[in-house]
Order: C-alpha cells, then structure tokens, then sequence
C-alpha cells in the first residue's frame, strides 16, 4: 500500500503565550515561535506506519509512506522528522504560510495525488492552530474519492479500509474503498487502533506516537527530500479566505473568594447571570 | 536561553532531543514524584526506554547500540532530566553509562558481544563498583581481593555507593589482583547470581531517591576467568580513562538539574504575588535570576567546549575536571537560590526545588569529590 501522509507544522501549542499580535491587529507575528509538527498529522503518520508492516517488524515497510508539507525551507525540520519516524521520502511544497487556505492546499494536494497515485491519503482531522478542519474533505471532494473523517481506528481490508468513527451515540464504521482520504482522531494512536493485513490481531502498539532511535534520525538525512514549486500544483493561487483582524483574547481577570454557597449562588445569578 | 544547545550540535542532535523529551514527559514525568517517594522506578522502564533506543545511544550499533557519541549521551541525558523531572530516574536508567564502557572499551570482543546487547535491549541492568567502605577518592588502595583459582578468581572484599547495585545483573568490579597501589588493580564482570555475591543493603539516601544504590558483599565469589577485562593488573588505566568521561556525564546532569531549576524558579516568580504584584517586579529577585542564568550558561558553555575537545581527541583529563567543578558549584548554587525564590514553599517536599535541591549535594562528592578534581587540576597544571 501506498500511503501518502500531508503533515502541517504548527506553533507549539506548549508555549501559547508566545503568539504575538501586533497593534494593528493585521497577522499573526510569527517570529521567535517553536513549531512543532501538528499532534493529528502526526498521529496519520503513526497510523500511516501501522498499514505499512507488520507491527511485530516495524523496521520492515510493507509499502510506502509519503510526506508532505506546504511551506517555507525550514519546514524540512519537520519532514526530516518524519523521515526518522519512518517515512520514506518527502516532499515539501514550497509556499508561504500567510498565501495558504484550506481550498488552495486541497486543490495542490489534488495535483500532487493525481502525481504520486496513493492508494490512501492520510492527514490529521485538523491542524490545532486554525483549526478549519477543512482540506481532507475538500481533498476528497476535488478527486470524487470516497472519505471518512475523524477515524479512531482503521483496519485494511483487501481493497478497503474499515474505518471507525466516535460518533455521539457509540461508533460508526465505514467501510471506504481503495482510494480513499482519511482523517484521523486522537485515538488513533491507542495500542489495537490500527492493523494492517500482515499485523496479527494479538499485536499490541505502544500508546501514541513511536519513538525515532538515533539510528532513524541519522539515515533520515540520507532519504530523499524534494522540493516542488506550489504553481506546479495549482496555477490559480487566488485564496477564498482572508483574514479581516487578528486580536488577542482578553486577558483573564483574577478570581474572588466567596464566603459560602449562597454568595456562590447569588454571584453566579446576579453577576455572571449563567442561572 | 539557559538551554541554548551548544554549536557543536547537528539539527540530528535537536531531533534526539526532541524524541527523548517526548519519551521523558510520557514515560516518566507524570511517576516522577510518586517514583521518587518510593525509592524506586518500574524495571520495565528499562525495556520502554531501550524499545524508544534511549539506551543505546553512544554505543555502537554492532552491540545493540543506536550510534553516537558523548555528545549525544549528554543531550539525551539532559533531555532525559529536564523532560521526567526524576533525577534519581534518568540516573538508574543510566547506570551503564559508567559499567559499559569499560567492557566496550578494554573488553574482548567475545565479552562485548555478552554482555552489551542485553544491557542496552534493557534486559539486564549494569553497574560499576568502584568505591569500597574502607575508602573512596583514593582508588589506588583498594582492599577488595580477587585470588586466581584454577579458572576462577576469588573476590573477598565490598563495594559501597553503587548506583544500581540492588538490581543489578552483573557489575563491573574494580578488584585487587596483584601488589599495592595502582598497579595491582583488575577489573572483572561479577555477575548476580554467582555463589558468594550479595548486596549487604539497600542505602537510604539524601537525594536520587528513585535511584537504588546498594552495598554489596563479596565473601569467596568464584568469578569465571573469562569476566576478566583487558589483562590482569591494568585495570587501573581502564578506571581513569572511564572517570573523565564520567565527569563530563556529571557536569551533563548538573547542566539539566541547573536548567530545570531555574525555569522552575522563573515559572514561580511570574505567578507568586507579593505586596501587590508578582514577585518577578522585585529586581532584587530578576537579579537573583540573572546570577543563576549566567551561571548556568557559563557551565554549559566550559562543558561543551571540553565535549568538543574531546570528541576531537584531545586528552582532557584537567579541563574535565575544571567542567565537573564548574558545572556542580553552578548546580549548588542554582538549586539553592531556586530553594529561596520559593520560599516556605520551597521547603516543602511536594516542590519540585526541593527534591533537586537535595539531588544537587550529591555531584560535588560523586565520580570524584571536588577536592579529587582540585588534585587533578593541580597535577594537569603542573604544581
């Protein structure tokens, strides 16, 4: 199987105060901000990896794993990593983060499918800055491939996916034939979420995301890494989203000490009025 | 800034760095405390991390290991503290940085090839003995025995202060085998197990809780002679050559311990307020931060600059210690300060300060006193 995993990088989420607005409130200044890969995109990887072996012999590739990112050249920081956690080649879009929307990185990523011909494309169920939440879908549609978002867990099938999904109610399963765009949710990750045909069902995962040895690290620098021009992929860059301001929540007021529940109760009701 | 990596690190460094602190916040820092109060981490943490390939790092991949050099050692152990917060931890799980080498290097390759891969597949646990109840810095006059017998060497004797000693499953003995001083000294692999070996005590400790240290006994163990490392009476150079890379392993975790404090310190003085305001609007409290800052930095830097040295084939024995003196006055002082900014708080033993606080006393004594290192720099200078 051929997989190919679209990877954002965003601020990291650990150091949120970090994000600056500047007065005129236009964008968001990015410089001085540690990225970090997004947490779902990570996990399609981790999920990505799990289709192709046998998890008792995670070293062997049973297929292949794709990566690609849209962006600027240190945006290869997180592709390098995604090559020492086990994909095998990767490809970064070269763009700017402030020239992207959900609709232009689908209709690129479109191009670059009809390329590359996986038989999966795998991405997180959103990237936790913007969170639009938005380019599998449209990806999906765009190449009129069937779609499941938000798995929680996925199990090969011959020609198929059998993906389930955390719906209100319990699970829903879908069964998705080959091609297919999915997304995934975080519990995709958990030890018996994903087995490929050759993983036995007795296999147990380490929770969440593996670890890269240094060996990994090392010969990640070796595997191929390209860089593709965004126009190549979508001639038309025009953005459907624009952003009219950006502002800062405002800053949480410190909390107050009440006596007993009745001041509890009257404060909630007379004050905050949520009674 | 006071965890600026050095300039001799690859963007493969900072990748190390990343997967190990990831390993570090899951596996270990939500037990640390909890580790730290029972005196003692899960075994299987050992496999978790040789699983993720934390222990193999420095080690060859021909014995199991993931490649590298001391500089990926010391990243991944100061990743290892800083993430898990458990300093007692990182340094049990690391206890074979000091009882490998050896083996590794002065090793044949028939003992290379037993006893590496087990250790660092984290199957089974090395330490090093060295230290013995009768005398410390002055490794020369050790007292424990090993009389040849046939195939077998004799060991009579004990070892005292051995990290990882309760659990360990073969331990790298310092014995004597000839005449008096540093001439007559062997290294040999004592394994657990073998008739005569015990460990005398589990020591309760000032620091490094989660870390066992052990007294052992050894009262007519038969060691195979094939334990034997290198040959017999020159185990002395083995020793020496092993302390100065242990020294910069220790000026490492006195880095992190220095880091981790001081963050810690910084994250208090912005939310604890005081007459009004938080107590990081006091200069004479930004001050104190700035002294533990530039200590901190002027450590890394004297460490990493003797790292570099070495990795280049230098002989670094006096800089080293000049490093581990540098970087254990600046961890003192770090954790002290860190210890007052938090104020009552900071006495108490649910704060992260004070455990470090206690784990610090232990590196001015540890791998050589500071008055070894002061030797040692009085001999390398000359005088």
């Amino acid at each position: 199987m051929k997989i190919l995993v679209a990877l954002k990088r965003v601020a990291d989420p650990d150091n949120a105060n970090k994000v600056k607005i500047p007065a005129s409130g236009e964008k968001i200044d990015t410089t001085g901000l540690e990225w970090k890969p997004n947490p779902f995109d990570e996990y399609a990887l981790e999920a990505a990896l799990r289709l192709t072996e046998n998890g008792t012999q995670p070293k062997v590739r049973a297929g292949e794993v794709v990566v690609v990112t849209f962006g600027p050249k240190e945006t290869e920081t997180t592709l390098r990593a995604a090559l020492a956690t086990g994909a095998d080649r990767a490809i970064r879009v070269d763009a700017s983060d402030d020239k992207l929307d959900g609709d232009l990185v689908a209709r690129a990523l479109k191009a670059l499918v009809e390329k590359e011909k996986p038989d999966v494309v795998l991405m997180g169920k959103q990237a936790v800055d913007g969170d639009s939440n938005q380019v599998g879908q449209i990806l999906a549609e765009l190449l009129d491939w069937p779609m499941a978002t938000f798995a929680a867990t996925i199990r090969e099938e011959a020609g198929a996916l059998l993906v389930g999904r955390e719906v209100d109610g319990g699970v829903s399963t879908l069964r998705v034939k080959l091609p297919a765009v999915v997304t995934v949710d975080l519990r995709i990750v958990a030890p018996t979420s994903v087995y490929s045909t050759k993983t036995p069902s007795t296999h147990k995962y380490n929770d969440g995301v593996r670890f890269a040895a240094l060996p990994a690290i090392m010969a990640a620098k070796k595997k191929p890494l390209v860089e593709v021009k965004l126009a190549d992929l979508a001639p038309d860059q025009a953005l459907k989203v624009s952003y009219h301001g950006f502002a800062a929540p405002p800053a949480r007021k410190a909390g107050i000490k009440v006596k007993d529940v009745s001041e509890l109760v009257s404060k909630l009701k007379n004050e905050a009025k949520v009674l | 800034m006071t965890s600026l990596p050095s300039l001799h690190e690859t963007p493969e460094h900072a990748r190390l760095r990343d997967e190990i602190r990831r390993f570090a916040r899951r596996e270990i820092a939500p037990f640390a405390h909890a580790w730290e109060e029972a005196n003692e981490f899960p075994r299987e943490l050992y496999e978790k991390a040789a699983r993720a390939g934390m222990l193999g790092v420095g080690y060859p991949e021909a014995y199991g290991g993931s490649g590298g050099d001391l500089s990926h050692m010391i990243a991944a152990t100061e990743e290892l503290i800083v993430g898990g917060t458990s300093v007692g931890t990182a340094v049990g799980l690391g206890s074979h940085a000091i009882a490998l080498p050896p083996i590794l290097n002065f090793g044949t390759e028939e003992q290379k090839k037993r006893f590496l891969p087990p250790v660092l597949a984290g199957e089974k646990i090395a330490a090093l003995a060295i230290t013995e109840p009768g005398g410390g810095s002055d490794v020369a006059s050790l007292q424990t025995r090993a009389v040849k017998d046939g195939d077998h060497y004799v060991v009579t004797g004990a070892k005292t202060f051995i990290t990882s000693g309760c659990r360990a499953d073969f331990v790298t003995t310092a014995v004597r085998t000839g005449g008096e001083g540093h001439g007559g000294i062997s290294l040999l692999v004592i394994e657990r197990g073998t008739p005569g070996f015990s460990v005398g005590k589990k020591l309760a400790k000032m620091g490094w809780w989660a870390s066992d240290t052990a007294e052992l006994v050894f009262d007519g163990c038969r060691v195979p002679r094939e334990n034997l490392i290198g040959e017999e009476n020159t185990g002395f150079i083995p020793i020496m050559t092993n302390f100065a890379v242990e020294r910069l392993l220790l000026a490492g975790n006195c880095v992190a311990i220095a880091s981790l404090a001081y963050d810690e310190a910084v994250r208090y003085a912005r939310e604890r307020r005081a007459f009004g305001k938080p107590i990081m609007g006091f200069q004479v409290l930004r001050h104190k931060l700035a002294d533990m800052a530039t200590r901190i930095a002027a450590a890394r830097a004297l460490m990493n600059d003797v790292i570099a040295r070495h990795l280049r084939g230098d002989m670094v024995t006096g800089l080293a210690a000049m490093a581990k003196n540098t970087a254990t006055d600046a961890c003192s002082f770090v954790c002290d300060e860190a210890v007052q900014i938090f104020g009552g708080h900071g006495y108490m033993r649910e704060t992260l300060v004070e455990r470090l606080y206690r784990d610090a006393r232990l590196y001015p004594i540890g791998g050589g006193t500071r008055g070894i290192m002061n030797e040692i720099i009085c001999k390398t200078e000359g005088y």
